[in-house]
């Protein structure tokens, strides 16, 4: 099951020319973009590791691309999304965020229902790939 | 077979390519700018040439491998080395050999670590800042220092090399300093001397060239001289340079600071009500009363 979170989540993968172009508009925006990574895509988990640091004060996405590929190399089998910060005031937040790489195989989630006491139904989403250990759920 | 005959080869017009690009604004912006540095200004339009040349080939489907555009500029202090890097930046990008057209000055504070393991990223950091512009290295000398075999100088010099190698599509890198030790620096690092394409030397001003660009900046800061305060400062300037710390531009525009200040305590102690002619004109007490014509600096500068 593809996984839909931020932007672009329900088109087609980004292009490599069209990443890069979303990084520049970013950069022009006067937005730091940051690169995140995890293996663990429950829509609750927020924070993902950080790749590195926000790359603040640059001009051009070169840089960016090359954190990418750089990411990537090291987490083939992981998500790896863009976070475009916002430090402007009355804004201080992230403005734009999408995914630029996902595993292969994307196994979706289990939802599972537990009847309790007086027949009231819990529910429980998990990913499939949790039931393995982190670094190995995508492999 | 006969189409090919019958069309005629396409022509393109260098000047008109290069006027489109905006190029020559910014050249005729140096000229006008710039007082003096007539090999350097030579250089620069011989480049410019280059890149419109390289520009039509392309063009026309010829084989264009992109010239090497990293550069050294050296020179005196105050020669105007950053000024022009800031207007060949202003060049790659108009004719589309740089993205952004920005210019990154840093020296070796800003690349080399206090520490193991610091140097690579605040290297790298800088590098990604300067990509799509130009990195412009101030005294690039003092990354290599031979006699500490552990400094850290050398990490930033390899990190440097490799992208000047492997990015030479995202970034430029400039090279600046004084003459004869970039000379020596060159000679200790055959790697830089190999990867950079254009070498620019920045003569000295002349006495006169000097004193055109004080009159400049003076007209800028909407001030003037007297004509005897522009005769003391033409032999101010001709002073100036036998003592030591001299600074070409650079030092014109400290002294200009300081009649400024003269200025400003001549007007206010003589307690007398002022117009625009008293605020704008430096006369010959302003610039006389400097230390240069006393003997200059203390030996001990």
């Amino acid at each position: 099951m593809r996984v839909t979170q931020g932007a672009f989540s329900f088109l087609p993968d980004l292009t490599e020319t069209q990443v890069r172009a979303q990084i520049q508009y970013c950069l022009d925006q006067g937005w730091a973009p940051g690169i995140e990574y995890t293996d663990d895509p429950h829509p609750r988990n927020t924070y993902w590791e950080m790749w590195a640091q926000p790359l603040f004060d640059l001009k051009d996405a070169a840089g960016v691309m090359q954190e990418i590929k750089a990411c990537r190399e090291a987490w083939p089998d992981h998500y790896v999304r863009i976070n475009a910060f916002d430090a402007g005031h009355g804004w201080e937040t992230v403005r734009l965020s999408f995914i630029v790489q996902r595993p292969a195989r994307e196994p979706g989630f289990k939802l599972s229902r537990t009847v309790a006491q007086g027949r009231v139904l819990s529910y429980r989403t998990e990913a499939y790939a949790l039931d393995r250990p982190e670094g190995e759920r995508h492999g | 077979m006969a189409e090919a005959v019958s069309d005629p080869p396409p022509r393109i017009d260098l000047r008109r390519e290069a006027e489109a690009a905006g190029v020559l604004d910014v050249l005729d912006q140096l000229d006008r700018e710039l007082i003096g540095l007539a090999p350097v200004k030579r250089r620069i339009r011989e480049t410019a040439a280059l890149l419109v040349v390289e520009r039509a080939r392309q063009s026309l489907g010829l084989q264009a491998e992109p010239p090497t555009l990293h550069m050294s500029f050296t020179g005196n202090p105050g020669t105007g080395k950053t000024t022009v890097a800031l207007r060949m930046a202003e060049i790659l990008h108009r004719l589309g050999y740089c993205r952004r057209g920005h210019l990154i000055s840093v020296t070796r504070d800003d690349l080399v670590g206090q520490y193991i393991g610091h140097t690579a990223p605040k290297t790298k950091d800088v590098i990604k800042k300067a990509m799509g512009g130009v990195l412009f290295i101030d005294e690039a000398y003092y990354l290599y220092r031979p006699e500490n075999e552990r400094d850290y100088g050398q990490e930033a010099i390899e990190i440097l090399l490799q992208v000047m190698e492997n990015a030479r599509d995202d970034l430029v890198v400039i090279l600046a300093g004084y003459g004869d030790r970039m000379a020596r620096f060159f000679e200790s690092n055959p790697g830089f001397r190999s990867r950079i394409g254009l070498h620019v030397d920045f003569p000295d001003y002349g006495d006169d060239e000097l004193l055109r660009i004080a009159e400049i900046m003076l007209d800028r800061m909407s001030f003037r001289f007297a004509p005897a305060a522009r005769e003391a400062f033409a032999e101010y300037v001709a002073l100036r340079r036998s003592q030591p710390h001299f600074a070409n531009a650079r030092s014109v525009r400290n002294a200009l600071d300081r009649m400024r200040l003269r200025l400003a305590h001549r007007l206010y102690e003589s307690g007398l009500e002022v117009g625009t002619e008293d605020l704008t004109t430096l006369v010959e007490t302003d610039v006389r009363a400097s230390r240069v014509f006393s003997g200059g600096l203390p030996a001990a500068n």
